[in-house]
């Protein structure tokens, strides 16, 4: 006998991310380290933990495997359950059809029976891109206080930036009227953050209908939302206000890395009411050495640094050697630097070497590019590259 | 081949007494973001043993509180994982001369239906306070081989004045018999072979020898047991070749947790490959230099917030230290708030416990300053 989830959040983290080119090849988008010793994933797992919701499947596609073993049983979430907790579901190969997941509404279409199990009233739709901290509980207190058939939740943007959201005509009730993916001339400036609260039977319905439909995309913005406003259902706008940040290029991912850094950082995650939680590796404490010199910057554990490191985020493990400087970087996990190399304004990704004497990056200017080096590069002593560069191997 | 742990967790908790007011020996934290039974519950785990019982006296809710149910280093099991036993009997008996060891032994008679009811091969004992990274299927393997009845983990330490009558000193012969056990002996300066009090036994060996220590009322492991089957050769030493140390005083804690800033010494603890030291994770963010922080030759824990100077120090999680604040030679444990302009010297601060600005507290390295747990300066 099972017992019942009042709402179940199914997380669409099956996202390559191809403008972060690189960082991507390997894992998914979800699964790019962030912060120190953040994945971007633990955003929103946290979140729902944090807000009560504790059954979440979770959606692979596009190279799952580094994503699947973070996520594993889901333990450090706190969401190792009986009933609920963390699944994985990826696609799979049925009876009659095998699909890859089409759209995003078709990745949740293929998974309603996964859903339907804890028969719950309400289904939250996340995305695995975005870095904030967000009460979901809160949404759904306001979805079901409007009674409506879909909160979408929106963050007020600058009106030049309108134009590269999915963008929501409010009226003054909160009621959505109108909805214009990426408008050219954008009349409200209300943008789709991609979260959504479904009144289960209502998502069923239009999900099977959309199934049906050889012509949609399957996709909530493309197919769904529009065609749950064409039939006149109580679609309802949640204002969001607080730190939310689409991660999906290099030079927004450099940017919400350095948000984190200093005393009254734009995020902060040090809120002990509101943790992120992150699978984490044993490691030592950081150790700086006699001659470090570390200035508005977060390290975290297993780090050893024995160079100078400014305006920079180092993930665990991270070795800064003697006469080596950091600046204006994001160096992911175990990347070791060498004696006497320079790195500026650069992303690193895991177990990349970066030999003595290298010369990475260019001083950050406004001209400047972020150059990012991939996962598990050896730069050989002396090498030099310059901004803007995109180096998956040498 | 199976094998069972079990570790004391308040053992020579009065060496330490102003740290283990409110806690035991086995959570006292020590080193950034440990406590110091991590060291022997990862070495239990890390050798393959999945089952481990905690044998408690008193004072445990903060040991509880880290241990939890065993999650943190994978111990969380339907089948063995980890089993706190709590005591049967009362500590420190008045009667008993040795009082440290006599509750060693006291403890097992007191969890004999715990050890009963245990189905493993080999039984492996350990202390809460031995700060070492050990391979502990190394010496089990010695163990079963040698057909001994007892294998004990010796190290051979530089031994001081200090040291002296906290020791066991165990020589051994030429084939690795224990052959005198040397119990609070007071001339003993210079380079001797100590217990680690890390013992294996045959689980069925154990069982034989509490019966008999039961029927006729022994107290003490040291005494009864050990020196008693040294006698009879039959307790093999195995020595220790790595990293190795213990807590018996504040400043031995105070020394001890700076010979962390040794790198060889980091490297004989947290470096071995595929034997990481475990604890309990506390999600804590990374840890922020701001502007003008200066921090040299230190161990940090993550969450902390520094923007003054910290010299030679360690500073455990959410440790805030404020700008123009000189941080030296300090050990400043979990939550530890230091205000602006504040010089500290040798000071360990116990957790919450606040520093309001332009305080200057000085100890000295044999004597450092003690500040307990949640005051204010």
């Amino acid at each position: 006998m099972f017992r019942k989830k009042e709402c179940v959040a199914m997380l669409l983290a099956g996202g390559q991310g191809s403008r972060l080119y690189a960082l991507t090849s390997k894992v998914a988008k979800p699964a790019v380290q962030f912060g120190g010793k953040y994945r971007i994933i633990d955003f929103p797992l946290s979140n729902c933990i944090n807000s009560g919701i504790d059954t979440v499947g979770v959606l692979t596609q596009y190279q799952p495997l580094v994503l699947n073993e973070y996520i594993g049983n889901g333990l450090p979430w706190d969401l190792d359950r009986y009933f609920g907790g963390a699944s994985i579901l990826p696609p799979y190969q049925g009876k009659e059809r095998s699909d890859w997941y089409k759209g995003t509404a078709n990745a949740i279409y293929q998974n309603l029976e996964f859903i339907d199990k804890f028969d719950p009233d309400y289904v939250l739709i996340l995305s695995g891109d975005h870095i904030y901290k967000m009460d979901y509980s809160k949404m759904l207190e306001y979805h079901k206080e409007n009674n409506a058939a879909c909160t979408i939740a929106v963050l007020d943007v600058p009106l030049e930036e309108a134009s590269r959201f999915g963008i929501m005509s409010v009226n003054e009730d909160g009621s959505i009227y109108k909805f214009t993916e990426k408008p050219k001339e954008p009349d409200s400036t209300k943008a789709s953050m991609g979260i959504y609260i479904f009144s289960k039977d209502k998502l069923f319905d239009y999900l099977r209908a959309d199934n049906k439909n050889p012509d949609s995309c399957n996709d909530f913005g493309k197919n769904i939302i529009p065609e749950m406003l064409k039939n006149g259902e109580r679609m309802m706008a949640y204002e969001f206000s607080g730190y939310w940040k689409d991660v999906g290029t290099i030079s927004s991912l450099w940017e919400a890395n350095m948000d984190l850094v200093g005393k009254n950082a734009t995020f902060d995650l040090s809120d002990e009411g509101w943790r992120i939680y992150s699978r984490t590796e044993s490691r030592p404490p950081q150790f700086l050495g006699a001659e470090a010199k570390v200035d508005n910057s977060i390290l975290t554990e297993g780090c050893e640094v024995y160079g100078e490191v400014k305006n920079s985020v180092l993930g665990s493990g991270v070795k800064v050697a003697k006469g080596a400087v950091v600046v204006d970087s994001v160096i992911m996990s175990d990347v070791e630097i060498e004696e006497g190399a320079v790195v500026n304004y650069c992303i690193i990704d895991s177990y990349t070497k970066v030999g003595k004497n290298a010369k990475l990056g260019k001083v950050k200017d406004e001209a400047a590019g972020v150059t990012v080096i991939g996962e598990k590069c050896i730069v050989p002593e002396g090498t030099v590259i310059g901004d803007n560069e995109m180096i998956t191997e040498i | 081949m199976t094998v069972v742990g079990l570790i004391f967790s308040n053992v020579y908790d009065r060496n330490i007494s102003e740290m283990t007011r409110k806690r035991t020996m086995a959570s006292v934290p020590f080193g950034c973001r440990y406590r110091l039974i991590d060291f022997a519950l990862s070495n239990m785990v890390n050798s393959g043993i999945d089952k481990v019982g905690i044998v408690t006296h008193y004072n445990y809710q903060s040991l509880l509180d880290h241990i939890g149910n065993g999650k943190d280093w994978d111990l969380a099991r339907r089948s063995g994982g980890i089993k706190i036993l709590p005591p049967f009997i009362t500590a420190y008996d008045s009667n008993v001369a040795n009082k440290l060891y006599s509750t060693r032994l006291e403890a097992m008679i007191g969890i004999n239906n715990f050890i009963n009811r245990c189905t493993e091969d080999y039984v492996v004992l350990s202390d809460c306070d031995i700060i070492c990274n050990i391979n502990l299927s190394k010496v089990i393997k010695q163990h079963e081989e040698s057909g001994a009845d007892l294998t004990v983990v010796t190290k051979k330490m530089f031994l001081t004045d200090d040291d002296a009558g906290k020791h066991t000193i165990i020589e051994s012969d030429d084939e690795g018999y224990a052959s005198n056990v040397y119990v609070s002996t007071s001339n003993t300066i210079g380079i001797n072979p100590i217990s680690t009090n890390i013992y294996v036994i045959k689980r069925t060996t154990l069982q034989g020898l509490l019966l008999e220590a039961l029927a006729h009322g022994y107290k003490s492991f040291t005494l009864d047991v050990l020196t008693v089957l040294a006698k009879k050769r039959l307790v093999k030493c195995y020595e220790f070749d790595g990293y190795y140390a213990y807590v018996h005083s504040l400043a031995g804690y105070f020394s001890t947790s700076m010979q962390l800033l040794d790198p060889n010494v980091r490297a004989g603890l947290f470096g071995i490959k595929h034997r990481p030291v475990m604890t309990k994770v506390r999600n804590s963010a990374p840890t922020k230099y701001t502007d003008g922080a200066v921090v040299n030759n230190s161990l940090i824990a993550d969450g902390c917030v520094i923007e003054g100077e910290v010299i030679d120090s360690i500073l455990f999680r959410g440790v805030k230290v404020g700008k123009g604040t000189v941080i030296k030679n300090c050990i400043l444990l979990q939550d530890t708030y230091i205000g602006e302009n504040c010089n500290l010297n040798c000071v360990i601060t116990d957790k919450n416990v606040v520093i309001k600005d332009g305080r200057n507290l000085s100890g000295h390295e044999s004597m450092p300053f003690f500040i307990e747990k949640g005051a204010r300066v």
